[in-house]
């Protein structure tokens, strides 16, 4: 068990030093974002505590689901998925590293939105909930950016036209630019479905004192996701694997 | 001699087609081994399957007595890979690639960095060890993924096509380690479409055609085996009818290799006495006159055409 982290943390540090600059993780993990943050903001007079935590959230998720998503295909490309078979490690183990990656991407990028906030005056009420929610979410949408990447493909473009076609319609019912209070019922039970929602919460809760879900839903909703996407993840890329060959 | 590689009525199917169909063998420990076949035979499925990249459809194997089905991962750890095709990572240096292949195989870190240093060294590769993979040349590249192959000092080594389109030179290095490690007690299984190759190397080959094993041998037993192909290789001065030659008492068949023509015979000695006679009443010279007994390549294309 502790060989295989070992060795999954190997596949991290060869991700990190192989994917991060490549160009599908800086378009859909940090330009999209920030693009679809400003045509949000730009001529609307909201307040900044409340604009920060949907920017946050929105970050976190863009950038951990971009990384795993361009790994799997551009590793079915190489053929260095076929030595990573060979390798004594499981699918697993692959996928942890992959996952690892991914939240460190998350994490490093979510730091520049809570500069720019705390350069703006912001104070943030709750850093240990905050810190615990970014760690959390980070986890949970590498998990799910592992989903999409188990398309057996070596296109990535194809893999992230279908993660897009998930990733945007979640950032329009997760409570980004309108806060779920405000939402209709239906569109409160839509976004009760989003991990999105849980986290963005989450940084309302920490920047403004209060959220729309207690502080233990969040974190409780966060850990099923992410659990349940793991599960879903690994049955799937094991079936696709030897597809990919 | 133990066998470190037992495979046992291993069987994949394909979308209801049957890739690998009920093989059995085993591989000596020290031995190399050589898997032939024609493409499509299976040979690439086979290999994926003994070095756990794919899961059988049905059948085991077991590798220096771990069930590649039960324990995958002990398995795994000692063996060597070197596929078909370069699969090192050409964003990473060469030293890096080798560092990442140690740390997937859990050798420590000292042993890793002594090892990559040794394996640089031989394979002529230590001056680039800090460039990129992506600026090597393919005999570089198959070089690397060679040396990665060897991190973990594997028990066993699976060599896919090792040679395969690399220049002389660079094969020759190849072939010449797989002798030093045979000589270090080593199992090497390797995978060849150069028959000459396995000829030269292999204690054993294995004929796989349709996904079934045509014959298990050593090379020369082989070519025994098969018999009734010894031939003469003659070449005239001058272009000659073939169908005169093939009237000749005692020939089986003619076949042309270039300027040289092969003349398939049970009894040599007579074909030549009766080479001699024809190229004199035709005032022809001979060039080349040899006789030459079947070679892996005849004994390959025999089985595989029958099967």
């Amino acid at each position: 068990m502790i060989d295989q982290m070992r060795r999954a943390y190997a596949i991290a540090k060869k991700d990190v030093r192989i994917y991060y600059l490549k160009g599908p993780v800086i378009i859909f993990g940090v330009l999209s974002p920030a693009f679809l943050f400003l045509a949000f903001m730009i001529g609307r007079d909201l307040p900044i505590d409340f604009l920060l935590a949907g920017l946050l959230g929105m970050t976190i998720f863009f950038t951990s689901t971009s990384v795993a998503p361009v790994i799997a295909p551009t590793e079915t490309q190489t053929r260095n998925l076929e030595r990573l078979a060979a390798a004594p490690i499981s699918v697993t183990t692959i996928l942890f590293g992959d996952v690892l990656a991914s939240v460190l991407f998350g994490i490093a990028i979510s730091l520049v939105p809570i500069l720019l906030g705390m350069a703006l005056g912001v104070t943030i009420m709750h850093p240990f909930i905050l810190a615990l929610g970014i760690v959390l979410a980070a986890f949970c949408f590498s998990a799910m950016g592992l989903i999409f990447s188990s398309a057996p493909t070596s296109m990535t473009s194809t893999v992230m036209m279908l993660s897009m076609m998930v990733k945007f319609p979640l950032v329009f019912i997760s409570g980004i630019f309108i806060p779920v209070q405000e939402l209709p019922s239906w569109g409160q039970a839509l976004a009760s479905l989003s991990p999105l929602t849980y986290i963005t919460d989450l940084c309302r809760y920490s920047f403004q004192g209060a959220g729309y879900y207690p502080v233990m839903v969040d974190i409780g909703a966060l850990l099923v996701f992410l659990a349940v996407f793991m599960v879903i993840a690994i049955k799937l890329h094991e079936r696709s694997l030897p597809k990919r060959l | 001699m133990k066998n470190v590689i037992e495979v046992k009525e291993l069987t994949k199917h394909y979308n209801g087609l049957t890739a690998v169909d009920h093989i059995n063998f085993e591989v000596e420990e020290g031995e190399v081994f050589g898997f032939l076949g024609p493409n499509g035979a299976g040979k690439t499925t086979t290999v994926r399957m003994l070095t756990g990249v794919i899961k059988p459809s049905s059948g085991s194997v077991s590798v220096m007595g771990f069930d590649l089905g039960r324990h995958p991962i002990r398995a795994k750890e000692t063996m060597g890979v070197v596929p078909e095709l370069s699969n090192a990572y050409t964003e990473l240096s060469a030293w890096n690639n080798l560092q990442f292949t140690a740390e997937l195989y859990g050798v420590p870190k000292r042993e890793a960095k002594s090892r990559a240093e040794e394996l640089l060294t031989k394979f002529d590769l230590y001056d680039r060890k800090d460039h990129k993979v992506k600026t090597f040349s393919k005999g570089m590249k198959q070089k690397l993924v060679t040396a990665m192959s060897l991190m973990n000092d594997p028990d066993i080594l699976f060599l896919d096509e090792p040679t395969s389109g690399l220049d002389v030179r660079s094969a020759r290095l190849i072939k010449e380690m797989v002798r030093e490690l045979r000589d270090t007690g080593k199992t090497i299984f390797l995978t060849t479409h150069y028959m000459d190759e396995a000829s030269q190397l292999c204690n054993r080959v294995a004929i796989i055609n349709h996904g079934q094993i045509a014959a298990i041998d050593a090379p020369e037993k082989l070519k025994v085996r098969i018999g009734g192909l010894q031939y003469v290789e003659v070449s005239f001065t001058a272009p000659v009818d073939v169908s005169d030659l093939r009237a000749m008492a005692g020939i089986a068949g003619v076949r042309m290799s270039g300027d040289k023509i092969q003349l398939y015979t049970d009894e040599p000695d007579r074909t030549i006495r009766g080479l001699v006679d024809y190229s004199r009443s035709f005032n022809l010279e001979i060039v080349t006159l040899n006789t030459l007994t079947p070679t892996l390549e005849d004994v390959f294309v025999k089985l595989t055409e029958e099967e």
